[in-house]
Order: C-alpha cells, then structure tokens, then sequence
C-alpha cells in the first residue's frame, strides 16, 4: 500500500480561556482550559474523502484548521506527504506547502470579499504564489477555472453580491483550485445552502475529485451529506474521535453508541409517520467535560468502567471504535 | 370533513419599493384542520416564513396584505386592528421562532416572561400563573423546572431555550402553532428531541400546527400533510407520504431528489439547474418553467392553478394535459 497522503497522529489544541489576570488573582478564577480537540489520529489516502461529522462543538473545524496550519497544534503532529507541517510551515517551504493544500469555508458570503471582482479573487492566489505572470494569462487561466466549476468568463466581472449562495460557493471552488492543489479541507461546504443548491455543488466536487485525483477533508454535521460524498468517516465527540470506519461499515453496522444515536437522529424523508425514540440529554460544557469516555451521561451502555476509564481506539475489524462496551463484547 | 381551524384563501403579500412592487407572496391558499400538523417547505426566499408571518400578523412593513383572506375559525384575522390581533396572537395562535436565543428577552428571568404571558391571556394570579408556567416547563421536559424557572436565557443550553420558546407558545394553550424553522438552529440530536416533544405536546392539548421548515426530513416525519412553496406560490399541495413518494409536481420530485438518501448510493444526486428567480423577474407562465425538464409551450405563456392530482393538488400544466387527453 502507498503511502497515506494525510497522516495525523495523536493530534491536540488546547485553548486558554482563562479569566484575565487581574480577575484571576482579585476573584480568585482558576486557569480554564478547552482541550478542543484532544489525541486525534488518523490517516486519508490519496484521492480519497474522509469526513469528520459530529455535532457543534465537537473539534472538527478545530481539526480541520490544524491541518491547513491555520492553527499550531499543542501536541501531535500532521503530516502532508510524508513531512511534518508544523515544521514545513515554519521552513523555507510554506509557499510551496501552501500551493499544495487549499480550504473551503462555510459560508460563501464572509469568505469572499465583497469589494473584490470575482477576477482578483481568484487571481489573488495565482499572484500571491507567483503562478502566472501578465494580465492576459491570469485573466485566461481564471476563465478556465470559472468553467471547470459551472460558472462562465463573463462572471470574471462581477462582484460577489450578484451571485447567489451556490454561485458564491463555487467561486471560492475554483478559487481553492486555482493553485492546483492536491488537498482540500472543506468545513461544512455545503451547509449554508439550499438542498437543490447543495446537490450542485457536491456533484461539482465530486466531478472535481474524479478528474483531478483530489484528496478531500470534507467537514459536516449532515450525515446523509457524508454517506453520498466520503469513503471513510470519522465520528467526533468532544474533541476525540470515537469511530473511525469505511463508509458502508460504519452505514451499516454502526459500533460506538454514539454513532449509533446520530444515525438513530436523523429524520429521514422514507421515515414518513415513523416515530423514533430520541436521545436523551445534551452535549456536556466542553469546560467541564465528563470523567472517563466524555459520553456516558448520555450512553444507555455505560458501566462503572465507562465513568472512569478513558476508552482507547481500538481496532475491531477494520474499524476503530473507542468503547469500552464494544471491546468488552457487551453490545 | 369539519369545518377548518385556519383558511388561506387567496393571500398576496406585497412589498412597495422604489422600482415598482414586488409580489411576494402570490396567490396562496391552503386550509389548516383542528389538530392538524401542516410542514410548509420551500428554498430560502419561496415565501414560507412570510406566510406565517402574514398569519400571526407580524408582517414587516413596508411589507403588507394586498389581497387574500385569513379565517381563524371562520372569522376574519387578516384586516383586524393591531391591539385585536395582539390578543388573538398567543390566545389563539402561538409563535415559535427559528433562533430561541432571539425571541427571549435576555433581560428577563424565563419565569417572569412566562408569567407576564400567561397572566396576559388568561385570568389567573400571580401564584396560579406561576404554577401554570412551572407546569408548562415540565410539560417541555426541562429538568427541575421549579428551580430553573428563576434562571435567566443565558443560562439555559440551546435546546433548553427552544423548550422554553415551546412553553411560552403553549402558554394560552392556543389551538394553532405556527412554528417558523424551530428546529434548524439546533444539533440533530437535539433536534430530534424538541421535534417529538412538538408532536407530544400538540397532540396532548389538540393544537393544530404550521411547520416552516426547508429540512424535507423533518417534515416526513412529523406532517400530516405538506405544501411545497415556489417563488410565492403554492406548487403543491396533499398527503405527506404522496408528496414525497408520488410528487405531481416536477419541482417537488427535483427536491426530493437533491436529497442525498441514507438507504441508497448513487453517484450523482438529481439536481435542477440554476435558482430560483428573484422577486422582480418572476418568469411568464409557471414560475417553474425555466428550470423544468419537462417544460412546454403552455407553461412559457399560461399560468398554472392548483388543481387535483390524486390525493392532493398541484399547479402544473402536465396534469390538465393528461387529464385533456383522456
């Protein structure tokens, strides 16, 4: 097997939320620390999608701007085709690191800049890394690019508030591709958007991955979105991912709890009259997170064992599963 | 059949700008029955929120009622003046909004924004109205309501706030709920739980609902019946399990089928082409037709109306043509 294109071992941010100082020592606040994401490992073959899903607060945008370097990881490393990037970005080689990865962001009128045509937007990457040189073969290669995702030359000279959601969302596509990268983190690419507006631009990223052998990080909260764009998928909770599997084994035969409980949520459009059981219970203040596995408040399996003992990742299968209930056999 | 609870007939809602009006909403009609859950789906900008809005009689100005009734229980809401109908909205029609952080006031214990509804509606005391809101909150399921009622709206999680948004719909137990995305601010877990206590809970006091809402899924599991909007008009209206598994309409089978589906693969997800229009350029004909697969030359120049299909109606020129040529 080659090389993983994407390796992420044992990968943490914590955040400082303390109080200020003077509030510190005058009320007497302790330091508070949010481990937001919190030993995460895993690895995206080339050419493939690994969705991370999970519910808001759960670390997957944290894990996402890790990756890219947007933020520096407190412990653990990333490694982007076979070198660590946190070094790498440090280094000589950031631009070229750079080229190399792109992100999309959530939502497609904060990403864009509303004073900018649609022409120095996506030509702002090809001038910053030096790509192309001279007016004309920028203004060409930003044609080409606007075609590749459904758009026309013409929309060169707009700006963005005469495109609508999906449009937008395209244009910061062909931006993300304009450096030709081989990586793509996309954070909730499609949420923002109506679901006739969604299926675009998913089919467009899918064709994307087809013709260009991209490799995605797609982030989502939308389990039907991950099961119709990924191979692999990571389910997240608390800042640690709790399952890591193929698509169809995860889909099929679900092993955390949790991932059990957020297929066992989501209201499908053939579940007409259908009624489901629903969870009980909340996502835990991050501040304060629960002792052992951080689910078994909510875990209808939790044991003794589950509210003292940090469950580890574990391999049963081809899957891994951080569960104490799944490794002693019990569910 | 009985008498319906609330009757839409003919609603058009319009906004007067400096180039020229726009018709916002244009020609909707549908009944609500006593007990009834009605989802009203549609994309961003397709006039579901501005429908209920027009019903509970909170319509921004400039926007206004152009033409069109509204009936609750036969009697005529639409042109009623402001402090009339400030007394019919939470007695009647209760309101829950899509962010429950905004339709708190944060100034406010939850308590104290209960018991000034409650008391407002219903003749009771201080120490009853009190009682009621503590019940109210336990109905909702909030743990310890009798503590937490004395806690203000930040101290409540997201999903605790939409419950107490629910309590203080009920608070009147009004027999009509319109429900504007209360759902789509929260986690599907979360979501999950507040939709199944709105079924609980209106089933309980046979209050009837309207549920706005753009999450097809939600709808299929909690509507009794469903209307599809498009650019300010009904597209289609009938059973919940007809219109998501017999669509008559070609706008609602391409929504059902950008869904991505949990129990099937496929490579490419269905997808219409462009978006829908703007209010000032609303195509001739079917508003639909430039982006319809199976459009012709009636639908470029003639403009649909609901008729029946099957269970349902909708407004769309390929039925009266099979039903002509039969």
């Amino acid at each position: 097997m080659s090389r993983p294109l994407v390796e992420v071992k044992d990968l943490a941010k914590i955040f400082d939320v303390s109080p200020p100082w003077l509030n510190r020592v005058v009320e007497r606040k302790p330091r508070q620390f949010v481990h937001a994401v919190d030993g995460v490992s895993f690895s995206i073959e080339r050419g493939k999608t690994l969705a991370l899903v999970g519910e808001s607060g759960c670390g997957k945008s944290t894990v996402a701007r890790l990756l890219v370097g947007l933020y520096e990881p407190t412990r653990g490393s990333v490694e982007f085709d076979g070198a660590d990037t946190a070094k790498t970005l440090a280094s000589s080689g950031a631009l070229a690191l750079r080229r190399r990865m792109q992100m999309i962001f959530q939502d497609p009128y904060a990403s864009l800049n509303p004073r900018w045509k649609v022409q120095d937007i996506i030509a702002e990457p090809l001038r910053e890394h030096g790509l192309i040189d001279g007016v004309d073969a920028q203004r060409a290669r930003v044609a080409e690019l606007l075609q590749s995702v459904g758009l026309t030359a013409a929309d060169r000279e707009k700006f963005p508030h005469q495109f609508s959601g999906g449009q937008r969302q395209r244009i910061s596509i062909a931006r993300a591709l304009a450096t030709q990268p081989e990586f793509l983190v996309c954070d909730e690419p499609t949420s923002a958007l109506d679901v006739s507006v969604q299926a675009q631009v998913l089919n467009i990223m899918k064709e994307l991955q087809r013709e260009r052998g991209l490799t995605y990080l797609f982030i989502s909260h939308n389990l039907a979105v991950v099961r119709h764009v990924s191979d692999q998928v990571g389910v997240m909770y608390l800042g640690r991912l709790v399952e890591l599997a193929d698509k169809a084994e995860l889909f099929a035969r679900p092993r955390h709890p949790y991932t059990r409980m957020l297929l066992d949520a989501i209201p499908d459009i053939h579940m007409t009259g259908r009624s489901r059981t629903p969870v009980q219970g909340e996502v835990p203040n991050p501040l304060n997170p629960p002792s052992g596995c951080s689910f078994h408040p909510r875990c209808p399996h939790a044991s003794a064992r589950c509210k003292s003992e940090r469950p580890a990742m574990l391999e049963f299968k081809g899957v891994r599963v951080a569960c104490h209930a799944v490794e002693e056999g019990r569910i | 059949m009985s008498t319906p609870l609330l009757e839409v007939r003919h609603l058009r809602v319009e906004f007067p700008t400096r180039r020229g009006t726009l018709l916002a909403l244009d020609d909707i009609s549908f009944d609500i029955a006593p007990g009834e859950i009605l989802g009203v789906v549609g994309e961003s900008g397709a006039g579901k929120s501005l429908t209920g809005a027009a019903i509970i009689g909170l319509l921004d100005p400039p926007g206004r009622i152009a033409s069109g009734e509204i009936l609750l229980e036969g009697r005529r809401i639409d042109n009623l003046p402001y402090e009339q109908m400030r007394k019919i909205r939470g007695r009647q029609i209760g309101a829950i909004f899509q962010d429950p952080l905004t339709s708190l006031n944060p100034l406010y214990t939850v308590g104290q924004q209960l018991i000034e509804t409650i008391t407002t509606h219903l003749d009771l005391s201080q120490a009853q109205a009190r009682a009621r809101a503590i019940d109210l909150l336990e109905q909702t399921g909030i743990p310890a309501a009798a503590e937490r009622i004395d806690q203000y709206p930040h101290q409540f999680s997201g999903g605790m706030r939409q419950r107490v948004v629910i309590a203080l719909a009920l608070a009147a137990s009004p027999k009509l709920i319109v429900a504007d995305e209360p759902t789509t601010a929260l986690d599907v877990s979360i979501q999950a739980q507040i939709i199944s206590l709105l079924k609980r809970i209106c089933k309980e006091q046979g209050a009837a609902v309207m549920l706005v809402t753009h999450d097809m899924g939600v709808i299929a599991e909690t509507c009794d019946r469903v209307a599809v909007l498009y650019a300010g008009r009904v597209a289609e209206i009938g059973p919940v399990h007809d219109v998501i598994h017999k669509p008559a309409h070609p706008y609602t089978a391409g929504l059902m089928g950008s869904i991505p589906a949990m129990d099937e693969d496929r490579e490419r997800l269905l997808q219409i082409d462009g978006a829908m229009p703007r209010l000032n350029a609303i195509p001739k004909g079917c508003a639909f037709n430039p982006r319809c697969p199976q459009v012709f030359e009636r639908c470029r120049s003639e403009r649909p109306e609901l008729a029946p299909v099957g269970a349902g109606r909708a407004a769309c020129w390929l039925h009266a043509e099979a039903e002509a040529a039969r």
